[in-house]
């Protein structure tokens, strides 16, 4: 089956980090990533940048309603996702865990649906 | 009832955990790949078998081993299944994967049910997984491993038969379409995921035990129920290896006796626990002459086995509590001071997280522990620390006794004000009728001692 992983977290946890911090989170990001290669589950992943830049569009009737920020301002916002291959749920959940932000954020985990 | 209804009854009751698990994993591949519930799949079979048996006993008589003729009408109606399942594909890879499906003699050997003694602790393991929110694990593990009907499991949780059917189509479909696995997990998710296990299973207990409205009969089946799943568990448990090292897996045996020991004392005490009225009475006004005595002995002797592996856990140390009430023959007799002991035990897994219990009210208890053992000099302080603290602002329980330590101190005007604010916190009728009765003596200026 294929898992979403939806990486939330204070955006304010990251933007508040030392120089130090933020290269160490990177490292860790990386490493992380290369394990998910080296295991062959990886199948997509990318960061996001902040819900600063983010914009959100709404088509009711005929009219298109273009608004600035995340379509729901919360105090984690989706900073990013992997997606990845496992054969169940435990094993999604055992990557999710193993996310360097999972620390301090939270991981959503949701199955890919297959039409 | 008629003698097939009856044997019938029984097998339901006592077999279907063992039968469903089995009929689940004979046809869960089949039926996921055919898009049906292998949940439903598995109980509209024994269902079948069950129906098949109410028709034929009557006329042959019913079997010598009637589980054994159930599973195997069971089974084989299974068989035919993933034969139709097969032939409606009739691709190569389909009967591939039939045929590597585990032996099916289609007159099975009645020792058959017994041959994967893992189906159930697999299927506790998915009925409990964490992903699924617990009031649907309640259900969905008494309705596959317990034998209640919907109808009985609804009627218990004081719910309507559709809100519960429609709870377990939910719990079964995030089973399936978010691919929660179905076996035993592997040894470094295990302490999480028994402890979700044996936290429903204690969830069920409670939920006949403390709940005071609802169906009387239908709530000590819940415990019944409860009872006989921790004991499947603990069977199961001693079966396999689980766990990576013996000591893990002796650890987790431990937990799971420990709680059925727990809920064996509990239990034990029920019939004094409600007077003719329906009130509860409370542990020390009890007639301990209506308690348990069989149930206490085989208590007891469980926990002696749980405490024998040597693996400290929270369900052991709340059932060596409970052990500790009922040795006592007298509210006198009780070993305060070991009580006390056991409830700073308790704290210190509670606060690693290991145990669910509110810390403070272990605090609580542990006050009122050490009261008993060394007086009231060395409890208030600590309960007051409780109150100050406003961890425990709505619980009756906190003023009372608050109110009886100060009472003991002479301080008469804290103990009515305390005896006021229990009074305001609780509806129970029993304790606002003793609430009232502290109430009155004090201010009459009548100064007891302990209630």
């Amino acid at each position: 089956m294929q898992y979403l992983l939806l990486i939330y977290s204070d955006e304010k946890i990251g933007a508040n980090m030392s120089e130090a911090e933020q290269q160490q989170l990177m490292a860790d990001y990386h490493a992380y990533t290369q394990e998910l290669v080296t295991a062959g589950v990886m199948r997509a992943g990318d960061a996001l940048k902040p819900t600063t830049t983010a914009t959100t569009v709404r088509v009711r009737g005929s009219e298109t309603m273009t608004t600035d920020g995340p379509f729901a301002e919360t105090k984690e916002a989706l900073g990013g996702y992997y997606l990845i291959e496992a054969p169940n749920l435990d094993e999604a959940l055992k990557w999710a865990a193993k996310i360097p932000t999972a620390k301090y954020g939270s991981i959503e985990v949701r199955p890919i649906m297959v039409y | 009832m008629s003698q097939t209804a009856l044997a019938v009854e029984r097998v339901f009751r006592e077999e279907s955990g063992r039968v469903i698990a089995g009929l689940i994993r004979l046809t869960r591949a089949g039926a996921s790949r055919h898009g049906e519930d292998p949940f439903q799949v598995a109980e509209d079979l024994f269902q079948e078998a069950l129906t098949r048996a109410l028709d034929r006993w009557p006329v042959e008589g019913v079997p010598d081993n009637p589980a054994a003729w159930i599973t195997r009408v069971a089974r084989n109606a299974a068989i035919d299944r993933m034969r139709r399942w097969s032939s409606r594909e009739r691709s190569l890879a389909e009967l591939r994967d039939a045929s590597s499906e585990p032996p099916q003699p289609v007159e099975a050997d009645a020792s058959d049910v017994d041959v994967f003694p893992d189906d159930r602790l697999r299927l506790f393991f998915t009925c409990c997984h964490p992903a699924l929110p617990q009031p649907a694990s309640v259900a969905l593990t008494l309705r596959t491993l317990g034998g209640l009907t919907t109808a009985e499991i609804a009627k218990a949780f004081l719910v309507s038969e559709a809100t519960l059917a429609q709870r377990l189509v939910r719990a079964k479909r995030k089973i399936a379409e978010a691919g929660i696995p179905y076996r035993v997990p592997p040894a470094e998710l295990l302490p999480e995921r028994l402890k979700a296990v044996l936290s429903v299973v204690y969830l069920i207990f409670n939920e006949g035990y403390l709940a005071t409205s609802g169906d009387q009969l239908m709530r000590g089946q819940l415990c019944e129920e409860a009872l006989r799943l921790g004991s499947v568990l603990v069977e199961l448990l001693e079966g396999g290896s689980v766990g990576d090292s013996a000591h893990e897996s002796r650890r987790h045996r431990a937990e799971a006796l420990g709680l059925v020991a727990l809920m064996r004392l509990t239990h034990a005490r029920r019939a004094a626990r409600v007077d003719s009225s329906g009130s509860l009475v409370r542990l020390n006004a009890q007639d301990r002459s209506r308690w348990d005595g069989i149930a206490i002995q085989r208590g007891l002797e469980e926990l002696d086995r749980a405490l024998s592996l040597r693996a400290a856990g929270p369900y052991q140390i709340q059932a060596a509590i409970a052990a500790l009430h009922v040795r006592a023959s007298t509210p006198d007799e009780t070993d305060w001071p070991q009580i006390a002991g056991l409830y700073a035990a308790l704290l210190h897994f509670a606060r690693d997280g290991a145990t669910e219990q509110a810390t403070p009210i272990i605090e609580l208890n542990r006050a009122v522990a050490i009261w008993k053992a060394d007086g009231p000099e060395r409890a208030l302080p600590l309960v007051q620390r409780l109150a100050d603290s406003g961890r425990l602002a709505n619980y009756h329980m906190l003023y009372a006794t608050l109110g009886h330590l100060t009472r003991a101190l002479g301080r008469l005007d804290d103990a009515k004000e305390a005896f006021e604010r229990a009074l305001e916190l609780t509806d129970n009728s029993s304790e606002r009728r003793f609430l009232e009765g502290q109430i009155m003596e004090l201010t009459n200026g009548v100064a007891g001692g302990e209630p």
